[in-house]
């Protein structure tokens, strides 16, 4: 039996329907039209579907719909204001940080997550704090500079 | 009289020849008459061969000409990644 | 730049356009740039940062149903009889299918035939994860109960999945049809191999006869998966009326329409197919899976059908690379000539005909100037899944295995490892391993830049050893064709046909602006699907940006002799009057001294009164890659007690002909690089006793994280290859080629210990590291 569940995602009160046992993920994905987290393996081993909630980043495949509920969600499609992009995004796209792009929303993420609780970490921080988000593409070298390039311009 | 230097998956179709001489103008007719001379080169040939004329590989393209006194190598068609 | 191999061979292959006065010369014209090297915007970055670019599981049909597969949990059994009337009659299944489903229209192309085979076992399974059988219902959920409805029965047969046991007398067979090709006389008798293949030139026997010292080793190689994010995905739609759409990440769209309308019996023009954005590829979407699944499975149902695959049989069923298991031998003299060298290479392909070894055998050698060579290779037939390509494929571990021998053979002789390398490189001129003789090439200078790379007189910490090691790759062209369509305002749209799978929109782009003379932000590049241009091959062999480049400046010097056409009848002159300079028709002769220069802007805004839409074609086979070399150093750290590696310091030195967008062929660097180094120290596919896969996700299958890594040095060499107008080569394969033995030489350096066996994880380390200390 489905499950009617209430929460915000992106600043939007959100309301849907869900199976008890079905991911935030599926729900993201193929519920709200919300495709900017991936499934890359299912079992929270890449972190291509990577999401906040109440501002802590977790793998979207590994939390249920219906523990959305009452919660505060955050996508990658919620990082840009209007047409004005999050530093991070903006330091990805100057500093090549993607190829393929698939890993790259997890990551945006997961980079958000670790600068507002890190705002000035260094290279070996960051790179344990994105070690949860797998790239197949870069060898992390690019994204590991625009993380830093995006925090200094964070912190102003 | 061109020489056509073989690979070895082609050389037991030769009789184990790693040069044979064929009388070619093009691609197309080197592969008819070793098709013709070397039966069993037919299936590497139906699968994929490239040419190398002096040093520069060309796919199997029929009408490229194998200039007098070119050296011809004969490799597999590459995979890539 | 216009050596004489070039200009004998003059391009011919011109197509027959409309306005065949421009001289298709891919012969280098051009060294000097005002776009090709700089490092704009990407045009596909904003969507890939805001969640909005679509891959292959991003993408919906009206009344689309959800395909799934079931696949053998056995490595090789005959499959007696398949009942699926129980999950047929499940409510929410609108269709079942099997090979039945599936009837052989390869009309004899056994490589085809193998395909299919592949795409759903008729009447054996041949490894664990091979499809059986498939699904279309109504939701996920009842796709599932489908699936545990449908029995099989098998007949469990004996299986080998090792590399040397398959080898062996007396191994279970894998195909008993299969009779080794390239043996004369004909074998009487089946075995697992499939192919013996030779390569080299000289006397070998001789050539060792006169070597001071000679090394020899045998050296094993895991099967890795190139390990992409995105799983294999589509939505595929047929229609009665026998016409169909595919929607799917791949590689190469156009090959996907021909073998998938090969397997079902379409027409080739009746099926269109168009390419997601790809989450990563290398070499391992080149090859049918799931697709003509889904699309018989939506025949049958007449419903649309997605189809993804999970992370599990991502590594069950689709692309692995070989197993290996090679044996090397290299003479040299004592003043460091190398007198001959050997290799016997054993890859498997598994269960079908593959050309794995083969490649292997004409790489292994590549890089140097040999007069004694020979590489014999052998196609091994395992219950293992299909092998695919995995960028610059063979090549990582055959070069594994020479490149531990050259070091090994450099200290005995008391040579520096680069001084060794740098007196037996090849160059232009030189007969290569595999053959042909070499164009102007970049090993040496590779190598020379190695030596003076402050990377290499770095102080090393404790525990910690610095290696190297060289790589090569072939690259190639192949069928390629693009428009160039000019806008009614002057801007400019190139429609390519080989899938982006890292940036080449941007530098197509770049390219086209290049030829043109407009600014970059004017050329719009877009990957078009398999409806709007003709047949492009896929994006494999490096070859991407350099022929759908090649195509582009072809087609852009099409579009420019119609620009200068319409620009003559705008200013009623002749056409021979005006020339195209800086992205404007200018026109020539002081007569004309009062004609203001003719923007492309305004040439396209009168082209309704002088002839209509303004575009430019060009059909190619790109030929004249060229090929490309690289030569990494690494620095690795050894934990004694855990056999744990860390890479401290690493550095990528590789030509690139010319790098059209620097940050990218950058980007292909690092990538190759750490994908070699997750080969080299921890993935490894695991195979049970039973013939199953064993750690078939990313927590047991352990890919380079972020903090496995170091930052990634680059440094780009320019060596132009004359075959390309702009003197590019493919860039992004070779980098995955050295580090397997860089890291290798390195934990050599550091301990003394020669690592035989890849990966060097910690167990094997470790256990090398005490046999060492026990003598």
């Amino acid at each position: 039996m489905a499950v009617l569940v209430s929460t915000t995602i992106n600043g939007d009160n959100v309301e849907f329907a869900c199976e008890p046992n079905e991911s935030l993920l599926d729900v993201l994905r193929n519920r709200l039209g919300l495709s900017g987290a991936k499934e890359g393996c299912g079992t929270g081993d890449c972190g291509a579907c990577s999401v906040q909630v109440d501002g802590r980043v977790v793998c979207s495949c590994l939390v249920l719909g219906v523990e959305a509920e009452g919660r505060e969600i955050e996508t990658v499609e919620g990082l840009a204001h209007g047409t004005e992009l999050h530093p991070l995004q903006t330091k990805f796209l100057e500093h090549a940080a993607l190829q393929c792009g698939v890993c790259t929303p997890g990551f945006l993420m997961a980079a958000k997550a670790l600068l507002e609780k890190n705002p000035d970490p260094t290279e070996e921080e960051i790179r344990f704090g994105l070690a949860g988000n797998l790239c197949r593409c870069t060898g992390y070298d690019k994204i590991v500079r625009a993380v830093q390039d995006a925090a200094k311009v964070m912190r102003g | 009289m061109a020489e056509i230097h073989l690979w070895g998956a082609l050389r037991p179709a030769a009789g184990g020849a790693s040069v044979v001489s064929v009388d070619a103008k093009t691609i197309r007719e080197l592969f008819r008459k070793l098709e013709d001379t070397y039966p069993g080169m037919a299936p590497h040939i139906a699968r994929g061969v490239a040419v190398s004329i002096d040093g520069r590989i060309y796919r199997d393209d029929w009408g490229k000409e194998l200039p007098e006194g070119s050296e011809i190598y004969l490799l597999p068609r590459i995979q890539g990644g | 730049m216009a050596s004489e191999s070039t200009t004998a061979h003059p391009f011919e292959d011109a197509p027959n356009h409309v306005t065949p006065t421009v001289i298709h010369d891919p012969i280098l014209t051009k060294t000097d740039f005002k776009r090709v090297g700089t490092r704009p915007l990407r045009p596909d970055g904003l969507d890939k940062v805001t969640g909005r670019a679509r891959y292959g599981a991003d993408f919906n049909m009206p009344g689309q149903l959800v395909g799934l597969v079931l696949r053998s949990p056995h490595a090789h059994a005959k499959i007696k009889k398949i009942d699926t009337s129980k999950a047929e009659k499940l409510a929410g299944v609108k269709a079942v299918i099997t090979f039945a489903d599936m009837p052989d229209h390869t009309g004899g192309d056994q490589s085809m035939y193998d395909i299919l085979e592949n795409c759903m076992a008729r009447g054996v399974a041949k490894y664990d994860g091979h499809a059986v059988a498939a699904v279309a219902a109504v939701d996920a959920a009842t796709a599932r109960a489908a699936l545990k409805l449908i029995k099989v029965d098998y007949e469990v047969l004996k299986h080998v999945t090792d590399v040397d046991e398959a080898v062996k007398p007396g191994a279970p067979l894998v195909n008993p049809k299969n009779i080794t090709e390239g043996v004369e006389p004909k074998p009487t008798k089946p075995s697992n191999i499939a192919k013996r293949t030779e390569f080299g030139h000289g006397d070998v026997d001789a050539g060792f006869k006169e070597a001071d010292v000679i090394v020899t080793r045998s050296f094993r190689t895991e099967q890795t998966h190139q390990g992409y994010i995105e799983p294999h995905a589509c939505v595929a739609s047929v229609s009665p009326d026998g016409t169909g759409e595919l929607w799917v990440c791949t590689q190469g769209h156009f090959v996907y329409r021909n073998h998938c309308a090969m397997l079902l019996g379409m027409d080739v023009s009746k099926l269109r197919v168009t390419s997601s954005e790809i989450g990563g590829g290398f070499g391992g979407k080149t090859h049918v899976w799931a697709e003509p699944v889904a699309l018989a499975l939506s025949r049958k149902a007449n419903r649309p059908v997605k189809l993804t695959m999970t992370r599990d049989e991502v590594f069950r069923a689709s692309g692995p690379t070989s197993a290996t298991s090679i044996d090397v031998k290299i003479g040299a003299k004592k003043d460091g000539t190398i007198v001959a060298a050997d290799a016997t290479l054993r890859f498997t392909c598994g269960p079908y005909y593959g050309m794995w070894a083969e490649l292997g055998a004409m790489t292994a050698f590549a890089c140097y100037d040999l007069k004694n060579v020979r590489t014999v290779g052998y196609e091994v037939l395992v219950n293992r899944p299909k092998t695919a390509a995995y960028r610059a494929p063979s090549a990582p571990m055959a070069a594994f295995a020479v490149e531990s021998v050259m070091d090994e053979l450099a200290h005995k002789i008391g040579m520096n490892e680069v001084d060794f390398r740098i007196k037996n490189a090849a160059k232009q001129g030189t007969r290569a391993s595999y053959g042909p003789v070499y164009g102007p090439i970049g090993i040496g200078a590779t190598l020379e830049a190695a030596k003076k790379h402050p990377h290499m007189k770095a102080p090393l910490g404790k525990n910690q050893g610095r290696g190297m090691a060289c790589g090569f790759w072939f690259n190639f062209g192949g069928q390629t064709c693009t428009d160039i369509n000019i806008g009614p305002d002057g801007s400019v749209t190139l429609t390519v046909g080989t899938v982006d799978v890292g940036g080449s929109r941007a530098s197509l782009a770049l390219c086209v602006a290049e030829e043109l003379g407009v600014p970059y932000e004017q050329v719009k590049c877009l990957v078009a699907d398999t409806g709007t241009l003709g047949h492009n091959d896929m994006t494999d062999g490096s070859r991407g940006t350099f022929s759908s480049s090649m195509a582009g400046i072809f087609a852009a010097r099409n579009a420019v002799t119609v620009l200068r056409e319409r620009a003559a009848k705008m200013w009623e002159i002749p056409v021979d009057d005006v020339k195209w300079e800086d992205g404007h028709a200018k026109a020539v002769g002081s007569k004309y001294g009062n004609l203001a220069p003719l923007s492309i802007k305004e040439i396209a805004a009168a082209a309704g009164n002088t002839g209509g839409p303004i575009a430019g074609h060009s059909e190619i086979v790109a030929d004249g890659a060229g090929v490309s070399f690289a030569t990494h150093i690494a620095d690795v750290e050894v934990d004694p007690e855990t056999g744990r590696s860390k890479i401290v310091r690493y550095t990528v030195i590789q030509d690139a002909g010319k790098a059209v967008h620097p940050t990218y062929v950058e980007g292909q660097y690092q990538g190759g690089a750490a994908q070699g180094i997750g080969w080299a120290l921890n993935e490894e596919y695991i195979y049970g006793k039973d013939g199953r896969l064993q750690n078939p996700g990313f927590l047991d299958y352990r890919i380079p994280v972020c903090s496995d890594l170091p930052m990634i040095d680059t440094q780009i060499l320019e060596i132009p290859n004359p075959n390309h107008p702009y003197g590019v080569r493919g860039v992004g394969e070779t980098s995955i080629v050295p580090p397997l033995a860089a890291i290798a030489n390195a934990m050599s350096n550091a301990f003394g210990v020669r690592m035989t066996h890849v990966p060097m994880s910690p167990p094997r380390v470790l256990k090398a590291l005490e046999a060492a200390k026990n003598g």
